[in-house]
């Protein structure tokens, strides 16, 4: 954090008593500083300076956890402005908004239809993370019957209650409170019995203002006693939303400014689907940790779900696909095999492009760990053994009736060796996935 | 509070670059586009200025492209077969440019010579008032022989020619040069080699005023996060002051979004991924919101539909 080790070591007490396991405070201090160490094993530390480091040292977003089991949600903890920077860590949930207006089948087809909006692309599966309530029949038995109907029945979603009345919260907090929701909003109006709901039922709280500044002093006033909060600006246009979030991020990270450490909260308002998902879109590129919508149809879904995933995917780490024999196309027999990586846009690179010759073919992905084909090759990962090895045991030999392997044009060098090897022939294609079209027309077309 | 405490300071800002000549100019459109001008990240335009929106170049091919996907073919198949109604129809779809693809040059669809393809950018000329890019077929050889031709034929025009790569730029910078038109580079979604291709290009005497760059832009599931990121680094470092990377930058985003399996495969194969025509248009439309994010300037798209949502998206953000 921003503390250094000497700013640390002034508010130790300076004895080098060793109680902490090091030899001196200084050693201590400097551990503090690295984060090797915790605070706690310092029995003497007095209570103020505790106080002091605890809040110099806590990270400039606040993390916030929502539900409980396997698809429990951790919001905020962002330490970047920038993906590049080194990653965003924790992905936007995505939420379906409903109203406990529904009649009972009307509510029942939508529940069904949200549990469906789960899916697999890419080998990973890919869904919304909750279900948003909200109280418009402003009656607390209503609100309490529908938000246990959904609980019942969608047992894979967290829940988020969009309710300000403290009296309906407080009738559908006991029955609901071990699922941990997320509940709100907290205003100016009603935060003093909102905040104590939350504190007593230990669920975490949508702090909502109006503006920057008043979403600020409503926030600095609720940190004091409670702190699993959701900042929502109470801001609904989309330009002034992204302008907003930016700032709260910039302010929380650059200026460690405390009352905008949380994660933040942002709602569709387009009527149309399409719209809405472009929409928030904006929001899940601009830094919020929720965005609640009402689109609740897969073919609008699946590409937010799919850019969000890409944008919280770690720039540090490669990405891979599953190391494996792919087919493309009407493959038979006859048709091409081509050795790649597993790096996913190596794979996806020849995956196309092969898909672009329109012949038929087989793709072997080799395990490289998700490097690409120059760096897997000069880490030994793509060399004649290892690609033999995962020829054999990918069960091309019994799909096919010759005995030629294609590939890339970058590891020429091996070709001999890996001939020998292999015992299959070898061919040496393209360097870039752009010649294969070319090259599998001079090869394959006339014997196919 | 005061906001301006979190006012980024910026030195640098993307250069001013108008596309098309108007007759006094010393061409033949009836408008020009200017773009680029961005002082700050996208949107933020209470620390700086971004007087110009960005536009969107709508993709037409010389020849039929037999291979587009249904969805496409349905908001084109009358005018697949003409480029000059394509063009047409492709400005009253809104397009604010034309992106013209002399994709029947390649060797292997059609082989037509410069000169064929150089009357059929007269023709669209001739056809349409908004400022033309054109870009070759793909292949390297051909497109050397093209350009040139097509560059004098629209002598004046002030068009943007591409695409510049890495290992094949100096006959179409040359060309560019000739005939006072500007060039639009491609990279591979790495930044260093983008900023290469830039001081290469200016080195031949091209004005860095002259270029604009698409970093190799990947569809939404497809490496989207690659160019997303080489995207906002460029942007920054223009932004810092790094004058080879402050060029307006173009994203060729149909051409990619309509090749992902998603937007493409049947609704009867992926059951999971629910009504094809609905995501796919939804496909292009979030591929170029996503990249305006980051900092595009020129969206090159296909389908009216993901056209009208991403204009919709940039006028919401500019109110």
């Amino acid at each position: 954090m921003a503390l250094t080790g000497l700013d640390i070591f002034k508010q130790l007490p300076k004895t080098n008593c060793k109680d902490c396991g090091m030899s001196t405070c200084l050693a201590f201090a400097m551990a503090l500083a690295k984060g090797s160490t915790e605070l706690d094993l310092c029995p003497h530390v007095s209570e103020s300076a505790k106080k002091f480091l605890d809040i110099a040292s806590a990270p400039p977003i606040r993390s916030v956890i929502v539900g409980v089991g396997p698809n429990q949600l951790t919001l905020g903890g962002e330490t970047v402005l920038f993906r590049h920077d080194k990653t965003f860590i924790n992905q936007t949930a995505i939420v379906i908004k409903i109203s406990d207006t529904l009649a009972p089948d009307e509510l029942d087809e939508k529940i069904r239809n949200i549990n469906g909006l789960s899916m697999k692309r890419m080998g990973q599966r890919i869904g919304v993370n909750a279900i948003a309530i909200t109280n418009c029949s402003q009656k607390p038995e209503t609100f309490k019957a529908v938000v246990d109907i959904v609980a019942a029945r969608a047992k894979n979603l967290n829940l988020i209650l969009l309710v300000e009345n403290a009296i309906a919260l407080e009738a559908v907090l006991p029955g609901i409170a071990a699922q941990k929701p997320l509940v709100g909003s907290a205003t100016a109006n009603n935060w003093q019995a909102m905040v104590a709901l939350a504190k007593r039922y230990a669920v975490p709280l949508i702090i909502k203002g109006n503006g920057l500044n008043d979403t600020a002093a409503l926030v600095e006033k609720v940190a004091s006693e409670y702190k699993e909060l959701v900042i929502d600006t109470g801001m609904r246009n989309t330009a002034k939303v992204l302008v907003a979030l930016t700032n709260i991020r910039r302010l929380a990270l650059k200026k460690k400014f405390r009352p905008f450490g949380f994660p933040t909260i942002a709602f569709t308002t387009a009527e149309d689907p399409n719209d809405e998902i472009i929409q928030a879109g904006v929001f899940v590129a601009k830094y919020a940790s929720i965005v609640i919508l009402k689109a609740d149809e897969k073919p609008y879904v699946l590409p937010l779900l799919t850019f969000r995933m890409n944008l919280y995917t770690d720039p540090q780490k490669p990405i891979a696909v599953e190391a494996n024999l792919y087919e493309i196309g009407a493959v038979t027999p006859e048709s091409p095999v081509y050795v790649c990586t597993n790096f996913s846009l190596t794979y996806y690179a020849v995956e196309g492009e092969v898909l672009n010759s329109k012949i038929p073919g087989y793709i072997i992905a080799v395990d490289t760990e998700g490097t690409s084909v120059l760096t897997a090759w000069a880490s030994g990962r793509f060399d004649a053994q290892t690609i033999t090895d995962f020829v054999q045991k990918s069960g091309i030999a019994e799909k096919v009736s010759h005995r030629t392997l294609v590939i890339p044009g970058y590891v020429a060098v091996i070709s001999g060796k890996l001939q020998e090897k292999s015992g299959w022939n070898v061919i040496v294609g393209p360097q870039e996935a752009v010649g294969i079209p070319a090259f599998a027309k001079a090869y394959y077309t006339k014997d196919a | 509070m005061n906001l301006d405490s979190i006012k980024e300071k910026y030195i640098g800002s993307i250069h001013t670059v108008t596309l098309g000549a108007t007759k006094d100019q010393g061409g033949t459109r009836t408008n020009t586009v200017t773009v680029g001008g961005d002082a700050t990240l996208p949107f933020l335009f209470f620390e700086g200025e971004q007087s110009n929106k960005a536009v969107v170049a709508i993709e037409i091919w010389d020849i039929p492209p037999t291979e587009w996907n249904s969805v496409l073919q349905d908001a084109y198949a009358d005018v697949f077969s003409n480029p000059v109604a394509w063009a047409q129809k492709a400005v009253e779809f809104g397009a604010d440019l034309i992106l013209l693809r002399l994709k029947g040059g390649d060797p292997d669809l059609g082989n037509k010579t410069p000169e064929q393809l150089a009357n059929v950018v007269k023709d669209v000329l001739a056809a349409v008032g908004v400022p033309l890019i054109v870009i070759g077929c793909g292949n390297d050889e051909k497109d050397n022989s093209i350009m040139p031709v097509i560059a004098a034929v629209a002598a004046g025009e002030n068009l943007l020619l591409g695409m510049a790569k890495n290992d094949n730029y100096k006959s179409i910078v040359a060309a560019a040069l000739v005939h006072n038109h500007k060039v639009l580079t491609l990279g591979t979604v790495d930044i260093n080699m983008c900023k290469q291709l830039n001081i290469l290009i200016t080195e031949l005497g091209l004005a860095a005023e002259n270029i604009l760059m698409d970093p190799g832009s990947c569809a939404l599931g497809y490496g989207l996060e690659y160019t997303y990121s080489v995207m906002e680094r460029g942007r920054l470092d223009a932004l810092n002051g790094n004058e080879r990377l402050a060029m307006p930058v173009v994203c060729n985003v149909g051409h990619e979004a309509w090749r992902a399996k998603e937007a493409i495969a049947p609704e009867k194969d992926f059951p999971d991924w629910g009504n094809q025509a609905k995501r796919a248009i939804l496909w292009e439309a979030l591929t170029a919101t996503s990249l305006l994010q980051a900092g595009a300037n020129i969206m090159v798209m296909r389908h009216p539909e993901a056209i009208r949502l991403f204009k919709n998206n940039v006028n919401e953000l500019s109110a």
